[in-house]
């Protein structure tokens, strides 16, 4: 027989005998590729980046630290003031935002009984989640409107003026767009522990009862400790959640006013790409900080995810 | 069951509890309401300040109407579904392999790639925006739909493999076993046994991420530009500076934005929640 036809059978038993070794390999192969091509490489060619001068179309120009020295205010240099304004925003977000997990804790309570129309109710309490945040973000902006919009209408009832409107003022800005971001992620949250709260042991409700707890006391000392996988992944969403906030941003107040309202992402979107030119080695720079502040998060996060799955086996 | 029901408790707290239950929706719902009532307004009520008040005359056909014959809104949307669509079957179908291989076998570095998956799937998108939007442009797909489902298949197979290991996982292992025993080759136990108890996991992950994808906003601006590939996201901004303060139109052009993947959503409820709260329970 010809090599060229005993080649391929050759291969066949091969394979044959070795097929469960290879398989989850052949399986595995397009989607790691893929998901190294467009995640995995970008990551570290943002570092490098980083370290150059670079208006994303000509030669790129080495300059070690520069960028950072710039943004952090490092040797003799200030601390870029927009970069300033931006990390203190996310400070804002990442604390206020976690209050979206005992609201909707609270909205998961008050939704968890069973009388007719419930599953109605729940699905419409989540209903802002599903929407882009794009479209919340319009819906919010024009409840702040100053004088016409309903929120201001609502406050001058109290005898309250916010000047320029709740987007307009550089003291309320942020809050109002992190109120609107609240507004999603709260439905997110409360459809967790909903998923949660119908997992509960009816046992151990029965016996805290008998041990005379209710209320608060029930809630803290038995139902929160088995809510706890629901507030582990609320907790992840939250956070990873706040430090992405872009579109509300961008479509709200655009950074303004008076750059008040940027965050580190939608500082690194407009430096990198916008009417003041291209500075792509800088906005990766600020890239590369934002994903070392995610990354405690995410270090955690996987640590905690480690562990469960060690436990698991 | 916690709180105790309200069936156990007075007449009084029941009634009050039925009463205020769509009061609490209203108030909770109420921005997305206002811009319902905004949407069916004539332009009008807008000049003469009367925005929270009700319409003074009933303007649905003719506002929705010229979201849809009167603006590039028609193929925004259309952008949307050819660039969700694919997504959703690339996404699914490469997670369902990786998940196979990393839920079933046991080999050297499992773990590790399953983790790299869950890592590169919590990065900060800007992380990835400049090497993307160059290697796009490269690859000559800047501002084309092909350019940034390519990115968000990638991307999202890091959460769906998340999604769809933990649910092979769970399958009972005895099925593959008893295939193995049989001679059934690897990848005919994938086809034949494991694919078709997988339905759940892909019904919930098509739903979750056609909603993703669908709200994606940020690559969006980033790799496309102008009606031939942006999706609605993008273009609701568009929309808007065309019809500048003419809030009966914006939110027209919003809620058309947004009624696809609440549709999806009402459609797939089940589906959707089972995927979202993947985990949540034990």
């Amino acid at each position: 027989m010809s090599p060229a036809l005993t080649e391929p059978s050759k291969f066949k038993s091969w394979y044959r005998k070795n097929d469960i070794a290879i398989t989850p390999w052949l399986f595995l192969l397009p989607a790691v590729l893929f998901f190294a091509t467009y995640v995995i490489v970008p990551i570290g060619q943002s570092f490098w980046i980083s370290f150059h001068m670079w208006d994303g179309l000509g030669e790129k120009t080495f300059v070690g630290m520069d960028n950072y020295e710039r943004l952090l205010g490092l040797g003799d240099q200030k601390m870029d003031r927009k970069f300033e304004t931006s990390f203190w925003n996310n400070i804002k977000w990442l604390l206020l935002y976690l209050l979206a997990i005992p609201m909707g804790l609270f909205i998961a309570l008050f939704l968890n009984q069973t009388v007719t129309g419930i599953r109605l109710y729940k699905s419409l309490f989540f209903f802002p989640f599903v929407i882009s945040q794009v479209v919340v973000g319009l819906v919010f902006s024009w409840f702040y409107l100053p004088n016409d919009g309903l929120f201001d209408v609502m406050m001058s009832w109290f005898g309250i003026d916010i000047r320029g409107g709740v987007l307009g003022n550089p003291k309320t800005a942020t809050y109002g767009i992190i109120a609107a971001g609240l507004w999603p992620q709260t439905a997110y949250c409360m459809i967790l522990y909903l998923t949660g709260l119908n997992s509960v042991d009816p046992e151990q409700v029965e016996a805290g009862r008998l041990d005379g707890a209710k209320g608060f006391r029930m809630l803290w000392y038995v139902i929160l400790p088995q809510l706890r996988p629901a507030t582990f992944i609320a907790f992840v969403v939250t956070i990873i959640g706040a430090l992405r906030s872009f579109d509300f941003i961008a479509v709200m107040t655009n950074g303004g006013p008076f750059g008040s309202t940027r965050v580190l992402s939608f500082f690194m979107f407009e430096e990198s790409l916008s009417e003041f030119g291209f500075r792509m080695g800088y906005g990766a720079a600020i890239a590369v900080v934002l994903f070392f502040i995610m990354l405690g998060f995410i270090a955690y996060f996987l640590y905690q995810m480690w562990r469960d799955e060690k436990e698991g086996r | 069951m916690f709180p105790t029901p309200i069936q156990q408790r007075s007449h009084a707290s029941q009634f009050s509890y039925q009463v205020f239950l769509p009061i609490a929706l209203i108030l909770w719902l109420l921005p997305l309401i206002a811009v319902m009532i905004f949407s069916i307004k004539p332009d009008g009520d807008f000049v003469k300040g009367n925005f929270w008040g009700l319409p003074s005359s009933f303007e649905f056909f003719n506002n929705y109407g010229r979201v849809f014959f009167a603006s590039d809104m028609p193929q925004y949307l259309l952008n949307s579904v050819f660039i969700t669509v694919p997504t959703v079957i690339g996404a699914v179908a490469l997670s369902s392999m990786t998940g196979f291989a990393l839920g079933v076998y046991k080999f050297r570095g499992n773990l590790l790639i399953f983790f790299m998956f869950i890592a590169g799937n919590f990065v900060p998108f800007q992380i990835l925006m400049v090497p993307v939007r160059d290697l796009t442009v490269n690859l000559n797909l800047y501002d084309t739909k092909l350019g940034l489902i390519l990115f968000h298949i990638a991307f999202q197979t890091g959460f769906c493999t998340l999604f769809m290991r933990n649910f092979i996982r769970a399958l009972p292992y005895s099925l593959i076993e008893a295939a193995r025993v049989e001679g059934v080759a690897e990848w005919k136990i994938f086809v034949y046994v494991v694919l078709p108890l997988m339905k759940p996991a892909i019904a919930a992950l098509s739903v979750l991420i056609f909603t993703f994808i669908w709200n994606d906003y940020f690559w969006a601006i980033v790799l496309t530009q102008g009606p031939d590939a942006q999706p609605v996201t993008a273009g609701i901004t568009a929309f808007n500076s065309q019809y500048r303060a003419a809030y009966h139109m914006m939110s027209a052009g919003s809620i058309v934005a947004a009624i696809p993947p609440v549709f999806m959503f009402f459609l797939m409820q089940k589906h959707f929640i089972a995927g979202l709260t993947l985990g949540a329970v034990k």
